[in-house]
């Protein structure tokens, strides 16, 4: 048996049946970091966890006593004093940390070539971006150098990563897991969500880290709880709607063929497609880029050059482009025609998905645009970068759920299928991955390393 | 062409509550170890988010209440972004455009009327130490509650002020919010001045802000140098600019901190971290019904009891000692004492009221009341005795300190044994200075 190759639940299964003990399943994971890991450069930060079963976290998520560096120069030497909540909640489950992953500095990128600490590879062709800003944690779960892995998703964040590594990605409901601890990039926008090998783990780990903490304040109520008999129950009936402006110019042909290939099979399964229209769609990422930036430009204000011991200049190019465009909507005489603007036309975007909702259960298409892309094609034309989101963007800005999970290949890279819920229906979503990922074999395939 | 002053105030209290603002450390910071009152959220470390203390909102809907203010049932609480040293997280949560409450008033002794243009709530800042070189920071204080209250420009000269801010401090302590302690710096208060040709009724271009004083009395000295100096500029044809101006205490003058070229845009946006802050007209009218009668319906109650205006103030001073009163008047009434007879025995004996019954003064009224010398013949005797054992504080007295007649009317007291009708001895007393003045 290779152990590296469990999924979650497996793991839990075989550490039961005492097939092998935790030491040794962190050994071989330890292990195979050791040999992968120079050549992907998914880890910024290794563990030597001898027991507990192996987690990889995003470095924007804070660990007490490990470096979190937010993949930034500015807090290269910062040990964070507190836990983050989702941290607290999994080694109460038995998880532990074997390493913080790399990805692009405060999470802003597609790419992780912005990074300070040097590109993740992707583990299905080295010389491809692994997506991002979650890449170094969507590259650790593809090549097995963790059982699971947390991201985070501010606009596409996790499910586009595993989109372009093959794994699976959630971002759960807004306010269904504490950001408590998760360095900001945009408030009203980050959510923590579950990175894994299957969609039963993906909703194994949903369990265990959401629920209301009594630190972040704008956290539902209610805690999330996996129902085995729903996540099983099928597809049959369910209504799946399609929005024509997910397929138009600027989506891939080949990628374009490989979705619709999965509508069909969703067909099959029982489901009923039904066409739907996201008019507003083709504004969320001019409405996310004032959004996002102007909550940017204030949550990295912290870092003045005080404390933590690196002044603001460290910033990369990214940051420091994001700080700038974020303080200008927000300054006097122009809030009215960007930050206001952009806010009403947030609730337009959120009106397209609550009508769509009322004839359909889910939302079907593509995450990524196109498959992994080659390192440096995108990094001289941000917007061309920023397009890669379009997407992702929306489940964001409306704070709905939304998973990636395998559904094929193009050029032997990956492509995600993408799932959208209604706000707070993250268990129908789960349950429509979990038909798909059972009557497909996409999940088996693994990079060649 | 004369001018008039036009001034609005803007003072911070910081409330008393168990906990700071958007976490769980102590709020009680003053003379406590530096750093020691922390944690992620009020230092601001990566990845800490804000948490509503309820107890806060519930303090400053008070203060609202109280000031006559609208409860907004929807407000939301915003960044105001900018850089210092005291504050960690490079923003400040407070309101701004839909604050808690909105459109108040407050009435000053005098009968005018200040309006109150909102109060709202946020966070104090950390506390920098300049040592030598060195400067050090405490967070103990950074994410204090604190409530700001804003006037429309009301204000035409300091008395008022000196009476606005001491019914406001009258009123936190009332209310039980904050110990409204200047000199601890639980009340700051900043000021806007600026100066009008008399008649005019639009507001002057321009306003001078006077900031970081950390003194009553300072502030005061600052405010009447502004409205002198910005006469004397418009007198001179000067035009006058909007900027921030501090208080030299040396110089005693005041002394350009910002032009109006450097100030701050705030960049406030909705605070993004917290939830609207929803209240439904049940909550407030809860609170409504839990505030204490307040001071001024307090003295207005005392008032109609036939009792002398500067009594009724008097014994409304503090709610603890407005109960011993009210207790006191209860007790009284049964036993036919006069509620002046009361309030002057309060004001002129000042009873420790944690040690005497109000029962057991209304018997002392009751006693001593056979001796009372309310002669005025015997009185004026007495009275003139007392200015020949105290002549310094006759001549303050004629020179303009009013306060000077209170050691006079001690001294008649003195020497009639306690039993001088105390409001009669003041009129004898005053009638007796004034006419040695003429």
């Amino acid at each position: 048996m290779n152990i590296t190759q469990l999924t979650l639940t497996e793991t839990i299964e075989a550490l039961k049946r005492k097939e092998f003990p935790e030491e040794d399943l962190n050994k071989a994971y330890l292990e195979r970091i050791k040999d992968l890991n120079p050549k992907l450069n998914a880890y910024l930060e290794i563990v030597e966890s001898k027991k507990g079963i192996p987690a990889a976290i995003k470095d924007v998520i804070s660990t007490r006593g490990i470096k979190t560096t937010a993949s930034s120069k500015i807090l290269e030497n910062y040990i964070p004093p507190y836990n983050g909540t989702v941290i607290n909640k999994l080694l109460e489950q038995g998880a532990s940390i074997i390493g913080k992953t790399n990805h692009d500095e405060f999470a802003m990128g597609s790419s992780n070539e912005n990074s300070a600490y040097g590109v993740v590879k992707n583990p299905w062709n080295i010389s491809k971006v692994p997506g991002g800003s979650s890449g170094g944690s969507a590259a650790a779960v593809a090549a097995d150098l963790c059982v699971f892995a947390l991201g985070s998703d501010t606009g596409g964040s996790i499910r586009q990563p595993a989109s372009l590594c093959g794994v699976v990605g959630f971002k759960p409901t807004y306010g269904t897991v504490s950001r408590y601890g998760l360095i900001a990039m945009a408030s009203s926008l980050d959510q923590i969500g579950p990175m894994t090998k299957s969609v039963e783990d993906a909703a194994l780990v949903m369990e265990w880290i959401s629920g209301p903490d009594g630190y972040d304040a704008n956290m539902s109520s209610e805690k999330f709880k996996v129902k085995n008999e729903k996540l099983q129950s099928g597809i049959r009936g369910l209504k799946i709607g399609v929005p024509s402006e997910y397929f138009e110019e600027g989506l891939d042909p080949k990628v374009k063929q490989v979705i619709q290939d999965a509508i069909k099979k969703l067909e099959e399964l029982g489901a009923e497609i039904v066409e739907v229209s996201l008019p507003h769609s083709q504004y969320a990422v001019a409405v996310y880029y004032i959004l996002m930036s102007s909550e940017v430009s204030s949550n990295l204000a912290r870092f003045d050059g005080i404390r933590y011991g690196k002044g603001r200049d460290q910033f990369g190019a990214e940051a420091k482009r994001r700080i700038m465009l974020g303080t200008y909507s927000l300054s006097s005489g122009y809030w009215d025609d960007y930050y206001a603007q952009a806010a009403k036309v947030r609730t337009l975007v959120k009106q397209d998905f609550e009508k769509a909702y009322q004839k359909v259960d889910v939302i079907i298409g593509p995450v990524s645009p196109t498959v992994a892309w080659d390192f440096g094609a995108k990094l001289d034309d941000p917007l061309a970068m920023y397009l890669s989101d379009i997407y992702t963007i929306p489940a964001n800005l409306t704070g709905i759920p939304g998973i990636s999970l395998p559904c094929g290949f193009v050029d032997d890279l990956p492509v995600g299928l993408h799932i959208l819920g209604k706000f707070g229906d993250d268990m129908t979503v789960l349950q429509t991955a979990y038909a798909y990922e059972q009557a497909t074999d996409w999940r088996k395939e693994k990079p060649k390393l | 062409m004369t001018y008039e002053p036009v001034i609005g105030l803007e003072v911070h209290v910081e409330l008393s509550t168990k906990s700071k603002m958007f976490c769980r450390c102590s709020a009680d910071y003053f003379g406590k170890e530096p750093n020691t009152h922390t944690c992620p959220v009020c230092l601001g470390l990566p990845g800490a988010l804000p948490y509503i203390n309820e107890q806060a909102i519930d303090d400053c809907i008070k203060i609202g209440l109280a000031l006559n203010c609208t409860i907004s049932e929807k407000s939301l609480f915003e960044r105001k972004n900018y850089f210092y040293p005291d504050l960690p997280k490079g923003y400040q949560i407070s309101q701004y455009r839909w604050p808690l409450c909105v459109g108040g008033k407050i009435t000053l002794d005098s009968g005018e009327i200040i309006r109150i243009n909102r109060a709202h709530q946020e966070e104090d800042t950390g506390k920098l130490t300049h040592k030598g070189k060195d400067t050090l920071i405490d967070f103990n204080r950074s994410g204090v509650p604190l409530v700001e209250i804003v006037t429309e420009p009301d204000f035409t000269d300091v008395e008022q002020i000196r009476d606005y801010a001491k019914k406001l401090q009258q009123l936190f302590r009332y209310l039980g919010v904050s110990n409204a302690d200047m000199e601890r710096g639980d009340m700051r208060l900043e000021a806007n001045v600026s100066v009008r040709p008399e008649g005019q009724k639009e507001l002057p271009s321009y306003r001078v802000e006077l900031k970081n004083i950390n003194s009553f009395r300072f502030m005061v000295a600052a405010v009447e140098y502004e409205i002198k100096r910005q006469t004397e500029a418009l007198e001179k044809g000067e035009k006058l600019s909007q900027e921030t101006r501090g208080w030299d205490e040396d110089k005693r003058q005041t002394y350009l901190q910002r032009s109006k070229e450097e100030a701050h845009d705030y960049r406030y946006f909705p605070e993004p971290d917290l939830p609207e802050l929803i209240l439904d007209q049940k909550k407030i009218e809860q609170i409504k019904k839990s505030l204490p009668e307040l001071p001024w319906d307090k003295s207005n109650r005392y008032k109609e009891l036939n009792i002398r205006v500067e009594d009724a103030v008097r014994v409304a001073e503090s709610i603890e000692l407005s109960q011993f009163f009210d207790d006191a008047l209860k007790h009284g009434k049964k036993h036919g004492v006069k509620p002046q007879d009361i309030a002057n025995y309060i004001v002129n004996k000042k009873p420790d009221i944690e040690k005497v019954l109000p029962t057991q003064i209304i018997e002392d009224i009751k006693d001593k009341k056979v001796g009372v010398i309310d002669n005025n013949e015997q009185l004026e005797v007495l009275a003139k005795q007392a200015i020949e054992e105290n002549k310094k504080s006759a001549e303050d007295f004629k020179a303009g300190k009013e306060n000077a007649i209170q050691a006079l009317i001690g001294g008649v007291m003195r020497l009639s044994s306690g039993k001088a009708d105390a409001g009669k001895v003041k009129e004898i007393l005053t009638k007796l200075l004034l006419e040695i003045k003429n």
